[in-house]
């Protein structure tokens, strides 16, 4: 039974990465299919650092990420504070509606912000969708995921802590820094790194809501599938996995110490 | 617990946020709704008409997502339980190489599986060379059953992750007293073990059905295109890519998603009665 179960995770996992084995061998491929492969080269790497369209993408990309992930983790944590002290039906609302851009389809999402960017834009003739829209869309679906990772830190602080700084004659913004913060640090960095990484891989929202400007990295992957597939993407799939890896490597190999204490 | 945390003004520190959710999430959903209720001469119910013609596409996204969400409950269940009685070093690396495809752009990796399946693909090619003939009745892309395996492709570690993470709850001591007090091994699974797993269960099949039944890229590219779904329509409704563009009959098409969505989220909560106590929380 053991075995069985062992060859089974093992079936999986193959399932799991067939799709990435193809891409990885397929970037080395030095003819232009995607489906045979001719022989080795490095040709696709060497033309992906001269596409100006894409390196500019994932610049763009970085950009929205980064500026998204930390507006919304402010928001999103200022919230979490506030909805921690709600009481009964108050915070039940307030919590339903975090949680409708989480519930919601991601083309639903898409579409009704879309509507309302469109309606308010049609009001001033010259303006059109691009960075600023872009941003909106991806700090909107960013914040319920900080709200939500940071609330049960919260949750699980003593609140005495941060009265007994008071007491002590504390300044209530700097205990608020120097007591509550540190406590809840966690959730915050889980909610930014959360927040960073749906708005650098998101597709969908970014589709309805970018225009034609203002690309980011999957909208350009997207145009460049319409047309004859082109092995670049693979040799980006690829770079990008390479660099996830090592850094997951290396975070995984700095913790285990910490990480096998039991709860 | 006693006195809850309250810091500063607490209508100061939600401020942003309400503000933020009512601009951006609130209003937009009240523009689809009144959208979808509306045309240029005002009030109408043509747009949920117009929908109600897409009857079969309608149908065919459900049941896809269907086929996809049971498929991977079926796949993820076996993988949560083995990972969740391995040793803390194993579900970390597991976890890891659950996680780590979803770090490759999506749309590439949809386009690797039509490498593997398409007729001159690589599974087809294998087969030839292995059997030295050809499968002409063997067709593995542009039906729906390539559009479900898609699906449950990229959603499948969306079921094994909450699924995982409700059964490491479930404590060693609690298995080691059922079988102390003469339960089997699928005693100890039915009675014990899959009982306590339904909050994962739930949020597992809300976290693949959600994404699968709105999909629009996936039907296309597995799919050839010629199965619309949903997604498909919504997304021609709005980008106008097959020609017409008409919010109204998008707007329509979206709410009817969102309720159907609402519907099957409160009928699962009747099944899982523990979820609003054991605090959900599995992202």
């Amino acid at each position: 039974m053991k075995k069985l179960l062992k060859v089974y995770n093992v079936l999986i996992g193959l399932f799991l990465y067939a799709p990435i084995f193809v891409i990885v061998f397929f970037s080395f491929n030095s003819g232009s299919s995607r489906a045979s492969f001719e022989g080795f080269s490095l040709q696709w790497y060497a033309e992906l650092f001269e596409d100006q369209l894409i390196l500019k993408s994932l610049y763009y990309s970085v950009i929205i990420a980064v500026l998204s992930a930390l507006i919304a983790t402010v928001i999103g944590t200022l919230a979490a504070i506030g909805i921690n002290a709600l009481k009964g039906w108050k915070k039940s609302a307030y919590l339903a509606v975090n949680n409708i851009p989480v519930v919601n389809p991601d083309i639903v999402t898409a579409i009704s912000m879309m509507i309302l960017f469109v309606f308010v834009l049609g009001k001033f003739n010259s303006m059109e969708m691009g960075f600023g829209t872009l941003l909106i869309a991806h700090i909107t679906f960013n914040i319920p995921y900080v709200v939500l990772s940071v609330l049960p830190k919260l949750r699980g602080m003593d609140p005495n802590i941060y009265y007994a700084a008071l007491d002590l004659g504390c300044p209530p913004l700097k205990s608020f820094v120097k007591v509550v913060i540190p406590q809840i640090m966690p959730g915050i960095i889980s909610g930014l790194i959360m927040a960073f990484t749906l708005s650098l891989d998101d597709f969908v929202i970014s589709y309805f809501n970018s225009g034609s400007t203002f690309q980011t990295l999957p909208i350009t992957i997207y145009s460049m599938t319409k047309k004859p597939y082109n092995l670049k993407l693979n040799a980006l799939s690829t770079i990008l996995f390479a660099v996830v890896l090592a850094l997951m490597l290396i975070v995984n190999l700095k913790k285990p110490k910490k990480a096998e204490r039991k709860p | 617990m006693n006195k809850g945390l309250a810091i500063g003004n607490n209508k100061v520190n939600l401020l942003p946020f309400s503000g933020w959710m009512v601009v951006f999430v609130l209003v937009p959903i009240a523009l689809v709704v009144y959208y979808a209720f509306t045309d240029v001469d005002g009030f109408t119910l043509e747009n949920l008409k117009w929908v109600g013609t897409y009857g079969k596409t309608l149908w065919l996204s459900v049941v896809l997502a269907f086929y996809a969400t049971a498929i991977c409950l079926l796949l993820a269940y076996p993988i949560a339980y083995s990972m969740s009685r391995a040793s803390a070093r194993v579900q970390r690396n597991a976890t890891l190489i659950i996680m780590l495809p979803m770090w490759m752009n999506f749309l590439v990796r949809t386009y690797a599986w039509m490498t593997l399946l398409e007729d001159t693909g690589l599974i087809n090619s294998a087969l030839r060379a292995i059997f030295g003939m050809d499968f002409p009745g063997l067709r593995l892309i542009n039906n729906h059953g390539a559009i479900v395996l898609g699906m449950v492709y990229n959603y499948l570690p969306y079921m094994i992750l909450p699924i995982y993470t409700s059964m490491t709850k479930i404590g060693t001591s609690l298995i080691e007293a059922a079988r102390d007090l003469g339960a089997n091994g699928a005693q100890v699974l039915g009675r014990v073990i899959l009982p306590l797993s339904v909050p994962g269960i739930i949020s597992g099949i809300t976290m693949v059905f959600i994404p699968s039944i709105s999909t629009f890229i996936i039907s296309k590219i597995l799919g050839g295109g010629k199965d619309y779904l949903i997604g498909d329509l919504i997304e021609d409704y709005f980008l106008g890519n097959s020609g017409v563009v008409n919010y109204n009959i998008g707007a329509a098409l979206s709410l009817t998603i969102m309720v159907m969505i609402l519907a099957a989220t409160f009928i699962m909560n009747h099944f899982d009665k523990d979820a609003s106590t054991s605090g959900g929380g599995v992202i």
